[in-house]
């Protein structure tokens, strides 16, 4: 699925001539992750509030990502990029010069009371003009329940109404994202600042990522096959989002196992086999579904994608019961069991992953799909309650929160319902389901042992549900 | 055999005020104006008819007709016309390039006493035919019958006219100096400001040097100018601030002011071993103890243009085995202020010590107050290659006049090369 006909439109010459001067939004063709590529194309600005303790961190994964980078002149950032390798050149807002840059990190650890908050205006004011078109943005601060001051607490809560906002207006297919890094958990924020900065997030802006304490980073990491030597379970992996996620997954180096209704296997088999994989031709409400897989998989499996869902829209006064059972079968409890049976059987080993896909439905809530949304708000209350059983095996639950991907489901809708989906956002239109795909890579990735317990949209910050 | 290696001393210095382009000396030569530093040399320091061991010098922008234009200009002067002499040419580092060149003669006992120099017009520049034009002539040239010559005339075109002019633009990037200059100026977060202080501080030096008669025997009044054209004592940051730009685009910081403007002049320095000196009882300003060059990939691996000092000087001061604090003199030549304050940010930062030099600990920082004292080549003008001469000279008479101390010059050149030394004073280090 490639970009919508109005996005193709407005970005042709004449098309964006008219749209100008009309005042129709001109959403950019943003860029996407094509493997081989570097991490950011594009320099790279560092800055820091005084005494941040993510410098480090932040020098040794740009340096690592062999990333083109500048910092501003704080001492300890020139400190930390020395340390870490990192060939930094400066920038001084006030040393003009034509300056350019993909990616602006901003370390706010440093931040302890609001008075200091002023630190961001400082920071991106002057650069905040000179980030290029599908540019990134990444705040780093501390988990406010992490803090031991109040004054800190309150100013590290503040940065998530900076980042929101600025995501709002930075334009140009740009993204905002807010890391809150754990103390303790510093080394572990490199997948995620990749991730970040990378083409990958092209459609996750204005979202907030906890980096907490877990499984160190395998220190023989591929960055381009994270997933080598990994077995990874995808539900409705036969098309649209789980042909995306399990493609992904296969191109990231892991060992795909595609799972779909036997209604669909010859879909199925065509992808499976594209990706070398295996297929499971199975209906995961069915009773011996937990048992099956728990049979299937008696050597481990290191990645479970819950992506398999329906719809079965029906305002409630007209809502039957099998319509919300048959849903919440599919969506979450079928889940919830699988789940129950890898755990017990000892089938998911330290370091696995399970990712589920919560929708913006779940979020914000949406008229006509009360089974929907509450499934997919279940599905948040899965990643929450598990996240912390999980982590004593070294095990993470994450999820995706989709917002509008142009997908056949979203092409069949109603104009007047497709079009204000895929527009109110900060892209002005809709995301792809490689986007989708790429966040969910993200949580699978070796490297994230840190990433326990969170709920990223993938929404282009819809302005629903914020 | 291995040779022994002796001291060479820096006996004096001559040159002319430098000039802005198309000022006073808008209608010399190249030759006139390295004969006026050099008979000025000759009548202060008595050498009329001597036979030095070799005069070396070099010009930057040179005309094809200058072919051995140091040889040239010492036979038009007093010295023996049994001196032999040769052209060198480094951009800006000339000057200084041809003293090492010279002083290694000596110190390996080659030559006893020489004289190293440079000089450059960007007013009397040399035009060359168009490159067109020059084929068409040269064709012409190798047909032997008229009528073929007549017909090659039909490819004469009236664009042709227009000559080839010499570019200060770096041949690989297209980019001149001043605008690789701003470059390095943003990629090292200097601002306006400290670049206009510097500016203002060079003039002030400048001109104290000649109110105090410091530079009375250093150079020989020319066409009228006895002080440099550009020097412009008393500014203020807030005339200063003014100025618009001129590199580096509507944000940039760079100002006439604070970049060099084209110039012309020359420059001599009379340098000798000891007992060539004290046979003639000259004086012994300064001994030059080291010399380092280095050149950097700018269009590759994009580093600065004018970067090279920065990286010839730790080099220099491991073989001398001294820090870059060891000096009570520091000489950084001025192209722009921007250039000076790169390659003292340079040295003072981790990462560029690190990742570029290959250095566990930055070079770290220089006393200012000890910055071009006299001034630098903002307030003086920069000839290209006159610019190492007049720094050679100034530096050496001012370690004489303290007694003791070291100092040192870093000279950035175009290409991407770099030249540094270390002088110190006959009284001895410290």
């Amino acid at each position: 699925m490639s970009q919508d006909l109005y996005t193709q439109i407005v970005n042709s010459p004449p098309g964006g001539f008219i749209a100008k001067r009309v005042g129709l939004p001109q959403p950019t063709t943003l860029d996407r992750y094509r493997p081989g590529q570097p991490v950011v194309t594009g320099q790279v600005l560092i800055g820091a509030a005084p005494s941040g303790r993510l410098a480090g961190a932040i020098a040794s994964t740009l340096a690592d990502a062999q990333a083109d980078v500048a910092t501003t002149l704080a001492p300890e950032l020139r400190t930390a990029s020395a340390d870490a390798g990192l060939d930094a050149s400066v920038f001084n807002p006030e040393a003009g010069g034509d300056r350019r840059f993909k990616g602006l990190v901003f370390d706010a650890t440093g931040i302890k009371d609001s008075t200091e908050l002023v630190e961001l205006q400082k920071f991106f004011h002057p650069s905040v003009r000179k980030v290029q078109s599908s540019g990134r943005v990444v705040v780093l601060g501390t988990p406010p329940e992490a803090t031991k001051d109040p004054r800190e607490h309150t100013a590290q809560r503040a940065l998530e109404g900076f980042t929101r906002s600025l995501g709002k207006e930075i334009g140009k297919g740009s993204t905002v994202q807010l890391v809150y890094v754990a103390p303790g958990a510093e080394n572990l924020i490199g997948s995620t600042l990749r991730f970040f900065l990378s083409p990958k997030s092209a459609y996750v802006s204005g979202q907030v990522a906890r980096v907490t304490p877990g499984e160190p980073v395998p220190t023989d990491i591929d960055w381009e096959r994270p997933l080598a030597g990994k077995t990874a379970l995808v539900t409705g992996a036969s098309r649209g989002i789980g042909e995306a996620i399990i493609e992904t997954l296969a191109r990231d180096g892991a060992s795909v196992v595609g799972l779909d209704v036997p209604q669909l296997a010859e879909d199925l088999n065509a992808v499976t086999s594209r990706l070398d994989g295996e297929a499971i031709e199975l209906d995961i409400t069915s009773d011996d579904a937990p048992k099956v897989l728990a049979a299937h998989f008696k050597s481990g499996v290191d990645i479970v994608v819950h992506n398999a869902g329906v719809t079965r829209d029906r305002t409630l006064a007209k809502m039957p019961e099998d319509r919300w059972s048959s849903l919440m079968e599919i969506n979450l409890s079928s889940e919830e069991r699988i789940n129950d049976a890898l755990l017990k059987g000892k089938r998911i080993p330290a370091g696995g992953r399970i990712i589920g896909v919560s929708s913006m439905a779940g979020i914000a809530g949406n008229r006509g799909q009360t089974n929907y949304a509450t499934s997919k708000a279940g599905v948040i209350g899965m990643v929450e309650s598990m996240a912390p059983v999980l982590a004593d095996r070294g095990i993470t639950i994450n999820a995706v929160a989709p917002g509008f991907i142009e997908t056949k489901m979203t092409a069949a809708m109603p104009i007047a319902v497709r079009e204000p989906g895929r527009r109110l956002n900060s892209m002005n239109q809709g995301g792809l389901p490689i986007d989708v795909a790429e966040t969910i890579a993200w949580f699978a990735s070796s490297a994230s042992g840190g990433l326990n317990g969170n709920v990223v949209r993938v929404c282009g910050q819809m302005l629903l549900g914020a | 055999m291995t040779p022994t290696v002796r001291r060479v001393a820096v006996v004096g210095g001559n040159r002319i005020p430098f000039a802005r382009s198309n000022g006073p000396y808008a209608h010399a030569s190249n030759s006139d104006m390295l004969a006026a530093a050099l008979d000025g040399l000759i009548e202060r320091y008595n050498l009329q008819g001597e036979t030095l061991g070799e005069v070396v010098a070099g010009a930057v922008l040179k005309h094809p007709r200058d072919r051995d234009l140091t040889r040239e200009v010492v036979l038009g002067s007093k010295l023996a016309p049994e001196t032999p002499a040769y052209d060198v040419q480094q951009a800006c580092g000339t000057g200084l390039e041809t003293t090492i060149a010279v002083a290694n003669k000596i110190a390996l006992g080659q030559i006893d006493a020489g004289i190293a120099g440079g000089v450059d017009t960007t007013s009397d520049a040399p035009l060359a035919l168009n490159d067109d034009l020059r084929e068409v002539l040269l064709d012409a040239n190798r047909i032997p019958d008229t009528a073929g010559r007549l017909k090659l005339l039909t490819r004469l075109r009236p664009g042709m006219i227009k000559p080839a002019i010499p570019a200060n633009q770096e041949p690989r990037t297209g980019l001149s100096m001043g605008e690789h200059c701003a470059i390095m100026a943003s990629e090292w977060g200097i601002t306006r400001e400290a670049q206009d202080e510097l500016t203002i501080r060079s003039h002030n030096a400048l001109a104290a040097a000649y109110d105090k008669g410091f530079q009375d025997d250093l150079l020989t009044p020319y066409l009228g100018l006895e002080r440099d054209q550009n020097l412009r004592p008393g500014s203020t940051p807030e005339k200063l601030a003014k100025l618009k730009p001129v590199f580096g685009g509507p944000e940039g910081t760079m100002t006439a002011a604070n970049s060099t403007p084209l110039s012309d002049g020359a420059s001599v320095v009379l340098l000798a071993s000891e007992e060539w000196a004290k046979a003639r009882n000259l004086p012994i300003l300064a001994y030059i103890t080291e010399a380092q060059t280095a050149a950097i990939d700018h269009v590759h691996k994009r580093e600065g243009l004018l970067m090279a000092p920065a990286y010839a000087m730790p080099t220099m001061l491991d073989r001398a085995g001294i820090t870059l604090q060891d000096f009570d003199v520091y000489e950084i030549h001025e192209a722009f202020a921007a250039q000076v304050l790169c390659t003292l940010a340079a040295w003072e930062d981790p990462v560029f010590c690190k990742e570029r030099l290959g250095r566990s600990a930055p070079l770290g920082s220089i006393d200012t107050e000890k910055l071009n004292i006299n001034g630098g080549s903002l307030a003086a003008g920069h000839p290209f290659a006159a610019t190492g001469g007049r720094i050679v000279a100034g530096l050496a008479k001012e370690l004489s006049e303290r007694g003791s101390g070291r100092g040192v010059i870093s000279i950035c050149a175009a290409a991407g090369q770099g030249v540094v030394a270390i002088l110190e004073s006959a009284g001895g280090a410290k």
